[in-house]
């Protein structure tokens, strides 16, 4: 495998287990532990691994959370376009992503709270009321099936016989 | 008791000896099994939402009985980019119910009373029986460890005799993961030419291939005359259940398998052809399968090793094939005793042919947190046998 092979099924693997053990990663790869240590640490010193999260299925952790999809029409400003108000966006912790986006609105917000009517203020306090801002559609999300790449519920498992020739 | 309701040739096939075992671990729900001879895979939700299309839009009716020609042509053109040779869709590729029915058409169509077929062991069970039932004679050759069970083509020459029609190749191989390099095939193809035979290739592993690319006998320079090619989509597109393969060479040899398929089968389900037109588009998922399974054969090579199991590295198909000789068991001991003791399957090596004593066949299409939790397991059974 090249370098650059040999970093990306890494990636791969993280993506899918980040918390594998580096040994298994190793053999995974045909490497040594300490290169795939090295490897990954030059990933992380370059950004390109940002951090490592877990999936969390809120519902089954019964924990309440509302988040709420909202499209913001944003008056772009001459020579800076939408940077700054996006970046104003992104600031809050309320805010978990902030994305520019293609057709009728601009930019694709979503926001998370405790309760619809805390989402409700936010949106209506910070984000409405920002001068660049000029309309907003609030969607709340009402159930989660699939989230980067993880389908929520019991994922399918093959039926096979035990023995197989 | 000896009835002569059933015919001589079929009674003396030898019944699986081994089919109580099979029960047990068939039974045993939490067993983790590594016995299985298919991918734990799902079959792509593209390929199944195409099937259910066909269903809605009534697609229920008989095909031709070569197959659907769309699926032909596809076909023709997916040998032609990723095999380097060409068949034509109209008389030279036959769609079959699976790999099985077609290896089952090509014996059939070619073998005269009496007629040898050279098959390499450790194989897959149903070649020397299907010769049998077509009226041929099996002659064996044992593959070896030592040469990685490549089938040397100096073994073929040495069991020629006047009676040799075939040869049967089956590589990537079930049950050992071995491959042949395409200076390998080409040894054999001298061989081939050199006694006038035909090769029965059976390739359905052949996009499971981790180190290299898989080389298509009948793409060497004289062989796609002398070769019937089979292949499927059960392994690589996990679509065992859907019964669907198809078999490729020249015309008088395949129309020779169509006559008998008609009679037998008519046609493949018409089903699973829709569904896998769809399958050939989807090469993505296909890619992405197979490195899944080349970071499994890593986990499981090496940590059958480690466990001190020494371990010959299979280079295609989804098998392992260790030896347990330092344990002092037989292959079917061992794999009853692993049974009963840890909750984990493993086939005998003795299954695939008397030169597979002495090993176990251990599938790793399963989850990487199962092989770790399998070696596991063998490590703790290893060490309670005083092997490690």
């Amino acid at each position: 495998m090249k370098e650059e092979e040999e970093e990306e099924e890494i990636l791969k693997i993280l993506e899918g287990n980040a918390r594998i053990a580096d040994k298994e990663i190793a053999r995974m790869v045909g490497l040594k532990e300490e290169e795939v240590k090295q490897i990954i640490s030059e990933l992380e010193n370059r950004g390109v691994i940002r951090k490592y999260k877990a999936v969390i299925n809120p519902e089954k952790a019964g924990i309440e959370t509302v988040h709420a999809l909202i499209d913001v029409k944003v008056g772009p400003e001459r020579d800076t376009g939408y940077d700054p108000v996006a970046e104003r966006i992104v600031r809050f912790p309320e805010v978990k992503s902030v994305r520019l986006i293609s057709g009728e609105y601009d930019l694709s917000v979503l926001v998370g709270g405790n309760t619809m009517r805390e989402v409700a203020y936010f949106v209506a306090e910070k984000i409405s009321s920002l001068e660049q801002v000029r309309n907003t559609v609030t969607h709340f999300l009402l159930k989660t099936y699939k989230e980067n790449g993880e389908i929520y519920e019991e994922e399918e498992k093959v039926k096979r016989l035990a023995v197989t020739l | 008791m000896n009835s002569n309701r059933v015919a001589d040739r079929v009674r003396e096939i030898e019944g699986s000896g081994i089919r109580k075992f099979f029960d047990i671990a068939q039974q045993m729900e939490e067993a983790i099994s590594l016995g299985v001879g298919e991918p734990d895979f799902v079959t792509p939700w593209s390929i199944r939402e195409a099937c259910i299309f066909s269903l809605e839009k009534g697609y229920t009716s008989y095909t031709s009985n070569w197959g659907l020609l769309e699926l032909r042509e596809m076909l023709s053109d997916k040998m032609y980019n990723e095999d380097s040779v060409y068949y034509e869709p109209e008389g030279e590729i036959l769609i079959t119910t699976g790999v099985s029915e077609a290896s089952d058409l090509a014996l059939r169509a070619i073998l005269n009373p009496g007629d040898e077929v050279i098959i390499h062991e450790p194989s897959y069970v149903s070649y020397k029986p299907c010769t049998v039932f077509a009226g041929g004679v099996p002659v064996c050759v044992a593959t070896e460890v030592e040469n990685e069970f490549k089938l040397q083509a100096e073994e073929i020459e040495e069991k020629i005799t006047e009676h040799t029609k075939a040869v049967v190749l089956n590589y990537p191989n079930n049950p050992t993961g071995a491959t042949l390099s395409r200076k390998d095939l080409e040894e054999i193809a001298d061989v081939v030419n050199e006694h006038d035979l035909l090769v029965i290739s059976d390739e359905v592993y052949g996009k499971l291939t981790y180190e290299g690319k898989h080389t298509c006998f009948s793409s060497l320079n004289g062989m796609r005359d002398r070769t019937i090619l089979l292949n499927g989509f059960s392994k690589a597109y996990a679509m065992t259940g859907w019964r669907l393969g198809y078999a490729a060479g020249n015309k008088e040899i395949i129309e020779a398998m169509m006559k008998i398929h008609q009679y037998v089968m008519m046609c493949a389900p018409i089903t699973a052809q829709m569904a896998a037109m769809e399958a050939l588009r989807c090469n993505d998922e296909v890619e992405r399968m197979v490195s899944e399974y080349n970071r499994r054969r890593r986990l499981m090579v090496e940590g059958l090793r480690e466990i001190g199991l020494s371990c010959f590295e299979p280079k295609g198909a989804f098998y392992t094939f260790p030896s347990i000789v330092s344990t002092g068991l037989t292959s079917e001991e061992f794999a009853k005793r692993l049974l009963l003791e840890e909750k984990v399957v493993v086939i005998p090596g003795s299954v695939f042919g008397a030169c597979g004593e002495g090993f176990i066949r251990c599938a790793y299409a399963v989850s990487q947190y199962e092989i770790k939790e399998v070696l596991e397991r063998m490590r703790r059974f290893l060490e309670r046998h005083h092997v490690v």
